[in-house]
């Protein structure tokens, strides 16, 4: 057990999660390899973003842990107050969404938004804020970070919305990052870009990634294990190339059917998922 | 022009806005699609695929070029013959989102039903086994045809939006990522759907999407658009095995696929730059 503690940041034991309405996951055990990336993947309804939400401690209203245990570094943040989240959410644990615009207000520069983060969390003077910012903002491989920094939600694309995003969330450096369908919005050549921007980042900073998406594909680019959820239990979990390579689920196995034969690797040469 | 030719977009140039403001969004378009063909048209958001999709419905007046539907040159109609040319129901859209198009206090049946009754002058009966016919089709089961949207599943709904157009009996079908929006198991049945109407009436159809990956499946030719003009067009195996434009290499390199890994993220990198390269240039 204590082998598992070091090698595992979070460990999801026993999960349930119910509204008013009944039980919307239903007792789910994962564990998350520290500076390993997990992908979970599921569609609306599976509860993969009711886990995320579980795992943050941002459960919509109504709806709640209803049993078990998430142990983040050997404290269960399920039982957490209000006061007892403020040094972890955001500071250890972080999250970026679909939609970066609703994060953001769109009357203030980004790079000003950056900076009060920076500000208010690590209590920067203006300057080093300003630098760090900058800095942040180079590694998410925004091209012209002095011009992003001076711009409005507004004048950015979907694209440099979500790596502005993204520069929020690790402001803090934070041990671990939850992206929670940060590039399904986005078009299919600046999805990529931020995919490879987490994938950087994951290894560069020896970050925690946990990916969630509806597309097998989008997280097997970047995870090294995935769970697969269906109605709010996990039907699959593995590393991702035995996952890919030998499903043991039927609905695993339809959403790599749903590639095979309706994707592009309709025409790829085969075999090129075992290298 | 050959026999099973459906559609032909010829030098297409539109520009949208008013004044000052108006600006040329498609640049020259040239495009085709056949009788009993899935042609794919693949490309980032503001690269013009939707307004070639409205031009060809006769929504935006092209400001040169021409749009050969059917034997109708659809750029050249005066507004009386448009709105006939619209309410024949040559061309048909279907909605990534099925809720677009249905209005949420009509039953299915009506619809299904509002194009023939627009269209005039068909006895109520036939209108009536018109749609029932249609449902069948597309794989609504008859009970349901009393219900209303929102009683339905995506799935459900998406193939009623698929009736609503296909009641008209279009020679072309215009889809706006009709999959995407839908779970894996409904995207599998949607494409088979498609194929299947494709194979049984011999209609056209053209498929809009940002995702190569999601039409490759599907199409038998892709039209590859960036920033407004046409930067490649061939057979889907041709556009994927051997992609010549560096945009389109790029958007190969991009689809998610099962295969992917830090390789490509290396190759991306390449492909990003090369195309950064041709836009300064």
């Amino acid at each position: 057990m204590s082998h598992d503690n070091e090698q595992s940041i979070i460990s999801v034991r026993d999960l349930t999660v119910s509204s008013a309405a009944g039980e919307l996951v239903h007792g789910i055990s994962f564990d998350v390899p520290r500076r390993g990336s997990l992908g979970i993947v599921g569609e609306s309804g599976s509860g993969k973003s009711l886990t995320c939400r579980s795992i943050l401690g941002i459960l919509p209203a109504g709806v709640g842990v209803a049993g078990g245990s998430i142990l983040f570094e050997g404290t269960d943040v399920t039982t957490l107050s209000y006061r007892d989240w403020q040094p972890i959410r955001g500071t250890r644990i972080a999250a970026v969404f679909q939609d970066p615009g609703s994060y953001l207000n769109p009357s203030i520069p980004v790079g000003k938004q950056l900076v009060e983060v920076l500000r208010v969390k690590s209590g920067l003077g203006r300057g080093l804020a300003r630098a760090r910012a900058i800095e942040l903002f180079v590694s998410m491989g925004l091209r012209h970070p002095e011009l992003v920094f001076r711009q409005y939600p507004h004048e950015l694309s979907g694209g440099m919305l979500q790596r502005v995003l993204i520069a929020i969330a690790l402001a803090e450096d934070p041990e671990v990052l939850i992206a929670d369908e940060a590039t399904t919005a986005l078009d299919v050549t600046v999805q990529a870009e931020v995919l490879d921007v987490l994938a950087d980042l994951q290894a560069a900073r020896e970050l925690t990634l946990i990916l969630v998406s509806h597309d097998l594909a989008v997280v097997s680019q970047v995870c090294d294990r995935i769970i697969v959820l269906k109605d709010g239990e996990i039907v699959e979990s593995g590393e991702t190339a035995r996952v890919l390579r030998d499903p043991q689920h039927d609905y695993t196995r339809l959403l790599v059917e749903n590639h095979e034969k309706y994707g592009i690797e309709k025409y790829l040469a085969p075999g090129l998922i075992d290298a | 022009m050959p026999e099973s030719e459906l559609l032909r977009v010829a030098d297409l140039t539109v520009s949208l806005g008013h004044g000052r403001r108006r600006t040329e969004v498609l640049h020259g378009v040239n495009a085709t699609v056949a009788r009993g063909e899935i042609v794919g048209l693949v490309g980032e958001t503001g690269s013009g695929k939707t307004t070639i999709a409205r031009s060809i419905l006769g929504l935006v007046p092209p400001a040169s070029g021409s749009i050969e539907l059917d034997g109708t040159d659809v750029a050249r109609l005066s507004p009386g013959r448009l709105r006939a040319f619209r309410r024949a129901g040559i061309a048909q859209y279907v909605f990534q989102d099925p809720l677009r198009s249905l209005d949420p206090q009509l039953t299915i049946a009506a619809s299904v039903a509002e194009g023939l009754r627009v269209r005039g002058g068909i006895d109520r009966a036939v209108i009536r086994s018109r749609v029932e016919e249609t449902l069948e089709l597309v794989g609504v089961s008859p009970e349901l045809a009393a219900r209303r949207p929102a009683e339905l599943s995506g799935g459900q709904r998406q193939r009623v939006a698929i009736a609503r157009a296909m009641v008209l009996e279009p020679s072309l079908l215009i889809c706006d990522e009709p999959v995407s929006a839908l779970d894996a198991a409904n995207r599998i049945q949607m494409l088979e759907l498609l194929v299947a109407l494709r194979d049984a009436s011999g209609i056209g159809m053209l498929f809009i999407s940002h995702d190569l990956g999601s039409v490759a499946g599907i199409t038998d030719r892709i039209v590859v658009l960036y920033r407004g003009r046409v930067v490649e067009a061939g057979s889907t195996a041709e556009v994927l095995l051997a992609p010549r434009h560096p945009y389109t290499r790029l958007l190969v390199g991009s689809a998610p696929t099962l295969s992917g890994g830090a390789a490509d993220r290396g190759r991306r990198a390449e492909l990003r730059a090369e195309l950064a390269l041709l836009e300064t240039n």
